[in-house]
C-alpha cells in the first residue's frame, strides 16, 4: 500500500499542476487557487466599497450639499455597507478559510472541491447585478444596508435586483460554511484532534455554524419582502395587517450572529499571530475556544439590542440589555488572553504584529463603546448617532479588516515565497493606524453631541470634527493603495521567504515550502505537538 | 454630582489635549445632561460606564504596553513558557461578572422609570410623514404640522454658515409647559421615523401601524429652546426634518395654546396656508375657500402666519 501511495504522490505533482491560461481561474478546484480569488475579489470589493465611503466623506467634508444629491447620498450609505459586509471583509475571510484550513489541518483540500468553485463564482454575478443597480431608473437601494420595510419597499427597479442579490450572496455564503465545516470534522490528519486544532480552524467552525444557521434567515425576510413589494402580501405592512417591526425583528436574528461572522475569523487570524511573534503558547487556547463558543451562543439572544427604540416592552428591554452585557465577558477573556500570550513573551515587531496589537487595542475600544451601547437607557441617546457609526467601524474596520490585513501579511510569504517590504508594511501600519483614528475618533462625539447617522448634511455644530473625519478617512483611504502595491511587488518577486518564515512560527503550514506545492498533503502528516496549536 | 464634575473635569483635560478650546464646536465632545430627569439618568449612567471603561482601558492598555515595552527580543528578554493559569482565568471572568451586575442595577432602576408613562399631564400625538411632523395636543385641542424652515432649506446650496440653527429650526415649534408630566404619542404615516431631541433624554421610533409612547418632563426652570432631528433613516429628505421644543412657563404656555386656537379658527374660515397639508380640495371649495379669505381681516391671517415667516 506504501507503495501505491507513494506513487501516486509522484503523479500528482507533475500531472496536476495548475492548468495554463486564464480558464484555469474558472474551472479550478484546487483550494489554494479559489482562496486566491476570494481574496483578490475581497480587495477588488474594498476598494469599491471604500471609494463609495469616500464619496460619503467628501459630501460631509462641510455643511451643505456640494457633491451629492440627498438621494444619491442615501445609495452610497446602502451600498457601502453592503459591498463591505457581505462583498469585502466576508469574502476574505472565506478566502482565508480556503488556504489557511486544509493546509494547517493537514488535508489535501476541501471536501468539496467543486462545489467550492461555485460557491466563489457566484459572488461576482451577485456583485455585478447589486452594483447594476446605480444604473438603473431611481438608482441603486437607498433604504440602508438594514433595508427596513417600508421604506425599501419605495425603491424603483432596485428592489428585485437587491433581494436576488442578497440570495445569491447567502447561498454562496451557506455552500462555503458547509464545506468548511466538512472538511474540518472529517479531513483532519491523523493526531490532529479538535483540541489541537489552530484557533484560526475552530474560529472558522463556530462560524460556519453560525452561517448556516442565519443565512437562511435572511433569505426568509428578503424574500418576504419581495412578495410584499410584487404579489400582494402583508407581511410588513401595518394597512394589511402586518408588521413592519418583525422585519427588523428576522433580520437582526440573521444579523446579530452575522456581526459575529465578521469577528471570529478575525480572533482566529490574532491568535496565531500574536504567539508566532510573542516566541510563547496561545495563553488559554481552551478558554479561547471556549470563549469563541459561548460568543457565538450568546449572539442568538441579543438581536433586539439593535431596536431597543421600537417600543419593546419594558421587560424585553431588559432581556436583551442583560444578554448583551453578557457578551462582554467571553470577549474580555479573549483580550485578557492576548495580552496574557504577550507577557513576558520575548516579543519583536514585524509588520502582522503591529497590526495585531492595533488589533487588540482599537477593537477594545470598540468592545468598550458596544459595553455602553447595551445599557438601555444611554442607548436611547446613542440609537441612530455618529456614536454608532464610530462603534461599527472600530469593530469592522479597526478589528475585521484590520485581521485581514495583519493576517495577508502574516500569511504572504507562505502563499507567494517571497518576503514583503518590511519598510512599506510599516508605513502601511503606521499611516492607516493613524489615520484611521482621526477618521473614526471624534464620530463618537459627533454622537454623543447629536448628530444621527445617514444624514447627507448637518447643524453648524457638527461642522468642524466632521472636517477632520473626512481629512482622516481621506488619508486613510488612499493608503490602502499602498497595500495593493505591496501585495503585487510581493507577489513579482522581493527576498525569498523561508518554509519556517517566523522565527517562531508553529503549525502544519510551517512544515511546507513557501510557496506550497499545487496539491499539498496528498499524504497525511503525523501531527506532532510541536506542530500543533500555537 | 460627583459624576458631573468629574465628566467636566474629563471634558476639560480633552480639551487642553486637543488645545482647541477656543473653538466652540470642537468643544462638543459629550453626551448633554439635558433638562429632564430622564436626561440626566441617562446621562450618569453614561459616565459611569464610561469611567468604568476607561479605567479597565487604562490596566489592560497598561499591561499590554509595559509588555511591549520590557519584554522584547531586541532587549534580550528571554520568553516565558507559561500558557495558562486556572486562577487567573477564575479570576478575570468573575471580575466582568461582578462589574457587570454593578451596572445593571441602576440601569434597570433609570429603565423602569423611563418606561413609566403613567400619570400624564397632559398627552401630544405626533404623527411623522415624509419629511414633517403633525403634532396634536389633544386635551387642548392644537393641531398643527412642522417643518424645517423655510431659511434653512434656503441656505441648503448657498451659504449654511450664514443661517442660525441651520437645519435645527422649524416653521412651527413644538411648545411644552415646565414643570408638567408630557406624555408623547407616536405614530408614522408612511414610513419609520424616529423622535428625538437629545437635551429631552428620549428616541422613540414612529411606526406606521404602530403607537409608541415616551414622556417628557422639562425642569421648572429650564425654559427655552431645544433643537433635535429625525433619528431613523426615512428616505431622501431624512436629514431635513428637524425637532424644535419650545419650554415655555405654565402662563406662557396658556397663552400660546389660546393664540394658536385663535390661528386655527383663523385657518378653518381662511383656509390659507394649511390648506397644502390637507387632502386636495375640489374647485368648489377651493373657490369658496378664496372669497372667505379675502373677508378676513389681515391682522388675523397674519397672526395665523406669522411662525412661518422665517427661521425661529
Amino acid at each position: 500500500m506504501s507503495t501505491a501511495t507513494t506513487h501516486e504522490d509522484h503523479h500528482d505533482h507533475h500531472d496536476h499542476g495548475p492548468e495554463p491560461g486564464l480558464l484555469r481561474w474558472v474551472f479550478t478546484t484546487n483550494h489554494k487557487d479559489i482562496g486566491t480569488l476570494y481574496l483578490w475579489f475581497a480587495l477588488l470589493m474594498f476598494f469599491v466599497g471604500g471609494a463609495l465611503a469616500l464619496g460619503i466623506r467628501l459630501e460631509l467634508f462641510q455643511p451643505g450639499l456640494q457633491f451629492l444629491d440627498p438621494h444619491l447620498f442615501n445609495q452610497f450609505t446602502t451600498m457601502h455597507a453592503l459591498i463591505m459586509i457581505f462583498g469585502a471583509i466576508m469574502p476574505a475571510f472565506v478566502g482565508f478559510a480556503n488556504w489557511m484550513i486544509p493546509i494547517m489541518i493537514g488535508a489535501p483540500d476541501m471536501a468539496l472541491p467543486r462545489l467550492n468553485n461555485w460557491s466563489f463564482w457566484i459572488l461576482p454575478f451577485a456583485f455585478t447585478l447589486l452594483l447594476a443597480t446605480f444604473f438603473m431608473p431611481g438608482g441603486a437601494p437607498a433604504g440602508g444596508w438594514t433595508m427596513y420595510p417600508p421604506l425599501v419597499l419605495q425603491g424603483g427597479a432596485n428592489v428585485p435586483f437587491l433581494i436576488f442579490a442578497v440570495h445569491m450572496m447567502g447561498i454562496s455564503s451557506v455552500l462555503g460554511a458547509i464545506n468548511i465545516i466538512v472538511t474540518i470534522v472529517n479531513m483532519r490528519a491523523p493526531g490532529m484532534s479538535l483540541l489541537k486544532m489552530p484557533l484560526f480552524v475552530w474560529t472558522w467552525l463556530i462560524t460556519a455554524y453560525l452561517l448556516v444557521a442565519v443565512m437562511p434567515v435572511l433569505a426568509g425576510a428578503v424574500t418576504m419582502l419581495l412578495t410584499d413589494k410584487f404579489f400582494g402580501t402583508s407581511f410588513f405592512n401595518a394597512a394589511g395587517g402586518g408588521d413592519p417591526v418583525m422585519f427588523q425583528h428576522i433580520f437582526w436574528f440573521f444579523g446579530h450572529p452575522e456581526v459575529y461572522i465578521l469577528i471570529l475569523p478575525a480572533f482566529g487570524i490574532i491568535s496565531q499571530i500574536i504567539p508566532t511573534f510573542s516566541r510563547k503558547p496561545l495563553f488559554g487556547y481552551e478558554a479561547m475556544v471556549y470563549a469563541t463558543a459561548s460568543i457565538a451562543f450568546i449572539s442568538f439572544v441579543v438581536w433586539a439590542h439593535h431596536m431597543f427604540t421600537v417600543g419593546m416592552p419594558l421587560s424585553g428591554e431588559l432581556f436583551f440589555m442583560y444578554t448583551t452585557m453578557l457578551v462582554a465577558v467571553p470577549t474580555a477573556v479573549k483580550v485578557f488572553n492576548w495580552v496574557s500570550t504577550m507577557w513576558r513573551g520575548a516579543m519583536t515587531f514585524e509588520t502582522p504584529m503591529l497590526w495585531a496589537i492595533a488589533f487588540v487595542v482599537l477593537f477594545t475600544i470598540g468592545g468598550f463603546s458596544g459595553l455602553m451601547l447595551a445599557i438601555v437607557p444611554a442607548d436611547f441617546q446613542y440609537h441612530d448617532t455618529y456614536f454608532v457609526v464610530a462603534h461599527f467601524h472600530y469593530v469592522l474596520v479597526t478589528g475585521a479588516i484590520f485581521a485581514i490585513i495583519a493576517g495577508a501579511y502574516y500569511w504572504l510569504p507562505k502563499w507567494t515565497g517571497n518576503m514583503y517590504n518590511e519598510t512599506l508594511g510599516k508605513w502601511h501600519f503606521w499611516l492607516s493606524t493613524i489615520s484611521v483614528n482621526v477618521l473614526f475618533f471624534p464620530q463618537h462625539f459627533l454622537g454623543l453631541a447629536g448628530m444621527p447617522r445617514r444624514i447627507p448634511d448637518y447643524a453648524i455644530q457638527f461642522a468642524d470634527w466632521n472636517w477632520v473625519s473626512s481629512v482622516g478617512g481621506f488619508i486613510f483611504g488612499f493608503s490602502q493603495l499602498l497595500f495593493l502595491y505591496i501585495v503585487v511587488a510581493t507577489i513579482r518577486g522581493g527576498e525569498k521567504a523561508t518554509d519556517r518564515v517566523w522565527e517562531a512560527a508553529h503549525g502544519l503550514e510551517w512544515t511546507l515550502s513557501s510557496p506550497p506545492a499545487y496539491h499539498t498533503f496528498a499524504t497525511p502528516p503525523r501531527v506532532t505537538d510541536a506542530e500543533a496549536h500555537s | 454630582m460627583y459624576l458631573t464634575r468629574l465628566s467636566r473635569l474629563l471634558t476639560g483635560a480633552l480639551l487642553v489635549a486637543i488645545g482647541t478650546s477656543a473653538h466652540a464646536a470642537f468643544s462638543d465632545l459629550n453626551m448633554p445632561v439635558g433638562v429632564t430627569p430622564i436626561s440626566r439618568e441617562a446621562y450618569e449612567l453614561h459616565m459611569l460606564i464610561l469611567i468604568i471603561s476607561v479605567v479597565i482601558g487604562i490596566i489592560v492598555f497598561g499591561m499590554m504596553f509595559i509588555s511591549i515595552l520590557k519584554h522584547r527580543k531586541s532587549l534580550g528578554h528571554e520568553p516565558a513558557q507559561f500558557h495558562h493559569s486556572t486562577k487567573a482565568e477564575i479570576t478575570w471572568t468573575v471580575i466582568p461578572c461582578i462589574i457587570l451586575i454593578a451596572m445593571a442595577v441602576p440601569a434597570t432602576n433609570a429603565l423602569i422609570s423611563m418606561e413609566d408613562t403613567s400619570e400624564a399631564d397632559m398627552t401630544i400625538k405626533v404623527t411623522a410623514y415624509q419629511w414633517k411632523w403633525k403634532y396634536e395636543y389633544l386635551e387642548d385641542g392644537v393641531t398643527f404640522y412642522s417643518n424645517l424652515a423655510p431659511s434653512s432649506r434656503a441656505a441648503i446650496y448657498e451659504d449654511p454658515r450664514a443661517v442660525d440653527h441651520y437645519l435645527l429650526s422649524v416653521d412651527e415649534r413644538v411648545v411644552l409647559p415646565v414643570g408638567k408630566k408630557v406624555r408623547m404619542l407616536l405614530t408614522a404615516d408612511d414610513v419609520i421615523h424616529a423622535w428625538w431631541v437629545p437635551a429631552l433624554g428620549m428616541k422613540k421610533d414612529a411606526i406606521p401601524g404602530f403607537i409608541n409612547e415616551l414622556w417628557i418632563k422639562i425642569d421648572e426652570d429650564k425654559t427655552g429652546v431645544y433643537r433635535g432631528q429625525c433619528a431613523e433613516l426615512c428616505g431622501k429628505d431624512h436629514g431635513f426634518m428637524p425637532i424644535v421644543v419650545e419650554a415655555r412657563n405654565e402662563e406662557g404656555y396658556k397663552m400660546w395654546v389660546a393664540k394658536r386656537k385663535a390661528a386655527m379658527a383663523a385657518e378653518k374660515t381662511g383656509a390659507s396656508e394649511a390648506e397644502k397639508f390637507v387632502e386636495p380640495v375640489s374647485t368648489e371649495q377651493a373657490a369658496a375657500a378664496t372669497q372667505a379669505n379675502e373677508l378676513v381681516q389681515p391682522s388675523v391671517i397674519a397672526a395665523a402666519q406669522g411662525k412661518n415667516s422665517g427661521g425661529l
